[in-house]
């Protein structure tokens, strides 16, 4: 049995300025896995590739234990981009004769259903909804042909607390069938570090990490300290360090270690963000 | 079920999620045999990842509190009660004799001690 929905392995996509660079990870199944990193890190070009909407230059992607580029897995992905692009004068009841026909599997009932819960108008047409509504719709229709692999290209940007809310209860309804995966990109990072159980940094088209997200927020930290302190820190006992004008702050894998190993030291827990902001800024305060 | 996870403890939160199943059965809420929410539905319920839930159930299930049956789900364990009650005390006074031995040894009060254990209990 294939234990990864997407499996993508020496990925490169070369463009005038910019560089994919052998870009690996995998997103096992009954798992939601975030993809983070600064616009233009190379997130939508990934997932792009892994639809087959770009052609790769080199490497390996994996959907369901099939090539990317056969056509039989569609059926079975639902893809959420940023902007909703249904029609304007189309209301939901269109939308559902044109993806029934399109999809085989597509399921009315749950789609009914779905609507009534997420409180989307029946009858009112598309051109007047809010963006929170037109994005959950769309993350609605992704999900109403029952698919097993939902891949989401940052869908929470510009959505309020309480829509961004419902959206993370529709994907943690998403995976109680445990066959089914979530790839998400998005840069609010709070999102992800509720609900997902693995974070992928990507920075410059090169993967950073890719870790268990319990490691990360349980186990990295930040330790801060004067300059004269730092300078008896071993260079092996932090991943990056940046200089302020009051301090030196570095990031640590392991901060209970770290606390242990030296006394007196302010370990504060990090956050995805902080990480995040880490890695990206390095060195530069 | 009920289960109550703060986001600002220093406590992570599969480690919140395993004392208090192992409370609500030590104190009968939950008793043998009984079905706890599926890892996923909990997941659901409380917005966290799955694998958090999924590491509380693994500690549960080894500390023998829970038995995990593949596919159908997990169950509180049919244990003895007092036997678990007992180990736990045996463990804890053994260290609470190291912690009288500190506090002889510097000079620390009993009432000090006494007032720092009650301190860690209202917590």
């Amino acid at each position: 049995m294939e234990k990864n929905n997407i499996l993508v392995r020496g990925l490169c996509k070369q463009f005038d300025g910019f560089l994919l660079d052998h870009v690996s990870f995998k997103v096992p199944k009954g798992r939601i896995v975030g993809f983070i990193g600064e616009n233009g890190a190379g997130k939508s070009t990934t997932i792009n590739l892994i639809l087959d909407e770009l052609k790769m230059d080199n490497g390996q992607i994996q959907i369901l234990g099939m090539e990317n580029t056969n056509s039989t897995i569609k059926k079975d992905i639902g893809v959420v981009f940023d902007e909703c692009n249904f029609h304007d004068v189309f209301n939901t009841s269109d939308i559902e004769k044109i993806l029934s026909g399109v999809y085989q599997s597509w399921d009315g009932n749950l789609y009914r259903q779905y609507l009534q819960k997420f409180k989307i108008p029946e009858k009112k047409q598309i051109g007047s909804f809010s963006k929170g509504m037109k994005m959950k719709l769309s993350i609605i229709c992704a999900m109403a042909h029952k698919p097993k692999l939902l891949i989401l290209d940052e869908a929470s940007t510009g959505l309020d607390p309480v829509v961004r809310d419902e959206m993370l209860d529709l994907f943690l309804e998403f995976i109680q069938d445990e066959e089914c995966s979530i790839f998400f990109s998005s840069h609010i990072t709070s999102d992800i570090q509720k609900i997902a159980d693995y974070v992928i940094l990507i920075h410059q088209g090169k993967i950073i990490f890719e870790e268990q997200k319990d490691d990360l927020i349980y186990n990295y930290g930040i330790m801060k300290c004067g300059k004269e302190k730092f300078a008896s820190i071993s260079p092996d006992d932090y991943i990056i360090h940046r200089v302020t004008n009051v301090s030196v702050e570095c990031l640590v894998r392991d901060r209970e270690a770290i606390k242990n190993k030296y006394k007196n030291i302010v370990v504060d827990n990090a956050t995805l963000e902080d990480i995040m902001l880490f890695y990206i800024k390095g060195g530069a305060a | 079920m009920e289960i109550i996870i703060s986001n600002s403890s220093d406590r992570p939160i599969y480690e919140q999620i395993c004392m208090q199943v192992k409370n609500l059965i030590m104190n009968g809420t939950l008793s043998a045999g009984e079905a706890l929410p599926s890892m996923r539905a909990l997941a659901k319920d409380l917005h966290i990842s799955v694998i958090t839930v999924q590491r509380a159930y693994e500690d549960l299930a080894r500390d023998g509190f829970i038995e995990t049956v593949s596919g159908k789900g997990s169950f509180v364990a049919a244990q003895n009660k007092e036997f678990i009650q007992e180990e736990q005390l045996r463990i804890a006074e053994e260290l609470l004799q190291k912690v009288a031995e500190i506090g002889r040894a510097h000079g620390i009060s009993y009432e000090q001690m006494v007032n720092i254990l009650k301190l860690f209990y209202e917590e």
